[in-house]
């Protein structure tokens, strides 16, 4: 069985997710859209907890989140559902796509097979949709890859039940109901509201005082750790910003884009002139991850080069703040 | 990052014929999707961890062979795990785990032991007893 669900590719899953899903029933929100409303823009730095050796960054809020506040903010009633045994998850899975539901689910990356080994990283919040079963193989839409993939039941079992930090135990979700007209422009602007207070929060770990706080470790990281390890820890900060699932600039880009969308929706000039410099802002975060690298390119070292890399982090902090800020008082 | 600025580098992705998707402005502002097969800067941030990974393989490896740790500690490492994921799939506690880290302890274990680290690292368990690939080779 194979339900007519059309696979379009994402920056990121979870919006990917979200943004196909409600396509299916038709719901035209964009991936941008997705991520504005749902705010997914965040910053936190997580000193105390190591993920792969280094300290946990998150240009993201948690998992599920994004997904969640769209819901609520929209209207839309989500079943959620997580299971302790495999056998019963593999039931209930079977049954929604036998009643011609396509079902969200949060996997994790190990054991995924598709994917190229290096970006198989134990990482359990990644999410796809099974629109179908065919013999003993699983249709899979993962809004990161181009193309939709298959996977063999076995396969499916071990990457809904891997372990670790934020296990998803079967974790699986359908759309149950939809509402019957919604306020696209309230949502957005509780959307936008909600991103400039975590960004602007008055707390060490989150937003805005978090990448101070990560300028001012840059600084003392060489002397207190050694190069090797300062190196390897920005190098999980550039990942945590580029890699797959960002659309570049620590998600910034996509920002932008919803802005911008916004900006046309409400007829809103000046969110649309946010953008730009939202635009702007994401390309010096690039220009961030790029003077890393070059530490790995030209092995070149000398306390200068971080002390320049934590002036560049304030600077962003700064431009950032002032953003946030000034896009608070537009909406 | 305007359109054409998006870089095309080669990345591990193109590898398996997957490209990603990123956000840029188009000529009149726009924004708009681009297809990328990579950037430089986070290969090299992606090999730096790889290599810190085949590090830990490599140590690990020659430990095992020096007869200070198990082969459980080498392929632990092999599937990029730490203690307490390893523990949380075998089901068994992390104080044990570490103990079966042990090379005597490790001669000491039950086959059903065995068998649930042989599961979690999809080999059989005389691979898991066998000696540990060379790490020099």
């Amino acid at each position: 069985m194979k339900i007519d669900f059309e696979h379009h590719q994402s920056a990121h899953c979870e919006n990917g997710v979200i943004s196909n899903l409600l396509k299916y029933r038709g719901i035209a929100i964009s991936e941008p859209m997705a991520f504005g409303i749902g705010s997914g823009l965040f910053f936190v730095y997580l000193p105390f907890i190591k993920v792969n050796f280094a300290p946990g960054f998150s240009y993201r809020p948690m998992p599920g989140k994004i997904f969640r506040r769209l819901a609520k903010r929209l209207g839309i009633k989500v079943h959620h559902q997580r299971f302790s045994s495999p056998e019963r998850a593999k039931v209930i899975l079977d049954e929604k796509l036998r009643q011609g539901i396509p079902v969200g689910l949060q996997v994790g990356v190990y054991h995924l097979t598709y994917f190229p080994d290096e970006y198989r990283f134990h990482f359990n919040a990644h999410n796809l949709v099974i629109y179908g079963k065919e013999a003993e193989n699983y249709l899979v839409s993962d809004p990161v890859m181009d193309y939709p993939t298959m996977l063999t039941e076995k396969e499916l079992e071990r990457v809904r039940f891997a372990k670790g930090a934020l296990p998803p135990k079967g974790h699986l979700y359908y759309l149950e109901r939809l509402p019957d007209n919604f306020d696209l422009e309230k949502a957005i602007k509780k959307g936008i509201r909600q991103t400039c207070n975590d960004m602007l929060a008055p707390v060490p770990i989150v937003g805005v005082a978090a990448m101070r706080w990560v300028a001012r470790n840059i600084r003392k990281w060489p002397q207190k750790i050694g190069l090797k390890k300062t190196n390897h820890y920005l190098g999980q900060l550039i990942r945590m910003q580029e890699e797959i699932g960002t659309g570049g600039g620590g998600f910034r880009f996509i920002y932008a884009a919803f802005l911008q969308e916004a900006g046309t929706l409400l007829n809103n000039p000046a969110l649309t002139q946010h953008s730009e410099e939202m635009t702007g802002i994401g390309d010096a975060w690039r220009d961030f991850a790029l003077d890393i690298s070059r530490i790995y390119k030209n092995r070149k070292s000398g306390e200068d080069v971080y002390e320049r890399l934590a002036d560049q982090l304030l600077d962003i902090a700064k431009r950032e703040k002032e953003f946030f800020e000034k896009l608070k008082r537009c909406v | 990052m305007k359109k054409n600025q998006v870089p095309q580098d080669d990345g591990s992705l193109a590898k398996k014929n997957i490209s990603e998707l990123c956000y840029a402005v188009d000529e009149n502002g726009r924004y708009t999707t681009v297809h990328s097969t990579g950037w430089e800067a986070k290969t090299l941030a992606l090999n730096e961890s790889l290599q810190l990974i085949e590090e830990r393989i490599a140590d690990t490896g020659h430990a095992v062979l020096a007869g200070k740790v198990s082969p459980i500690a080498y392929y632990m490492e092999l599937h990029r795990m730490d203690v307490a994921l390893l523990a949380s799939y075998v089901g068994i506690h992390r104080w044990f785990v570490k103990r079966h880290f042990h090379p005597k302890r490790f001669l000491k274990l039950k086959e059903k032991t065995l068998q649930k680290y042989a599961d979690v690292f999809g080999i059989t368990i005389e691979q898991l007893k066998a000696p540990v690939p060379n790490p020099n080779t």
